[in-house]
């Protein structure tokens, strides 16, 4: 399902919250200046759906705001929204804070992890330690 | 199957580590059964793990979460634990 981020920001704003900031992540074609034709992303689904409510509850405490945080999963194709926050407080400062702090926490803290299908055919798990590498329809134990 | 996965009975409970994304790749499994023996904390299941076919792509960035939080290696495990290995992380 397609994330909406109007959804989103219905769900985050109020009369009192003068300031919406949103981020939306989104598929490229590009990576390490190679083509990618074709993504997904996997995840442990029990520990990144306690993360992200971990991360929610977090900004909202630090800062007076309210965050809407939704990832998909599967396969996704490029331009497609992978990721969308929206945060809204009562003026600006706040929000953008918070939606800077909720997507970084997410990338260093959600296990969630993305697989890249190349121009070439290759497949490769992004961040993998040694490249992660490996070619279609075989394991490189490198 | 591994073998270490065929040795799991109910008389011996193993100590059960989750696998994922490369790592699960890796091992042909989204899961891998360690007898408990001689193990008492994360450090002991990586070591363990490394040990195994395939292992040895387990690098130092590998994280580990005990029931569902991130731990550090000397964090201690017992059967009643769930465990998972996790590659680096790429969300976002």
């Amino acid at each position: 399902m397609p994330l909406d981020l109007n959804e989103l920001i219905a769900a985050v704003s109020g009369p009192g919250r003068g300031g919406v900031v949103s981020f939306l992540g989104t598929v490229r074609d590009h990576h390490g200046g190679r083509e990618v034709t074709a993504l997904d992303y996997s995840a442990y689904e029990p520990m990144a759906e306690a993360v992200c409510a971990e991360l929610v509850a977090e900004s909202e405490r630090r800062w007076p705001v309210k965050v809407a945080l939704r990832h998909r999963l599967g396969d996704l194709a490029i331009g497609d929204v992978a990721v969308a926050i929206a945060v809204a407080g009562d003026h600006r400062d706040e929000a953008f804070a918070a939606c800077r702090y909720v997507i970084e926490e997410l990338k260093r803290r959600v296990p969630i992890w993305k697989r890249e299908t190349y121009a070439d055919g290759s497949v490769e798990w992004v961040g993998a330690e040694g490249g992660g590498r490996r070619e279609e329809g075989g394991v490189a134990l490198t | 199957m591994l073998p270490v996965m065929a040795s799991r009975s109910p008389q011996a409970p193993a100590i059960r580590v989750q696998l994922f994304a490369r790592y699960a790749e890796l091992f042909g499994s989204a899961h891998v059964d360690l007898p408990p023996q001689g193990i008492s904390t994360v450090a002991d299941v990586l070591e363990r793990l490394r040990a195994l076919p395939g292992g040895d792509a387990i690098g130092s960035a590998a994280l580990v979460a005990v029931n569902l939080q991130q731990v550090r290696p000397t964090a201690a495990v017992t059967v009643q634990d769930e465990i998972a290995i996790l590659p680096p992380l790429a969300g976002g």
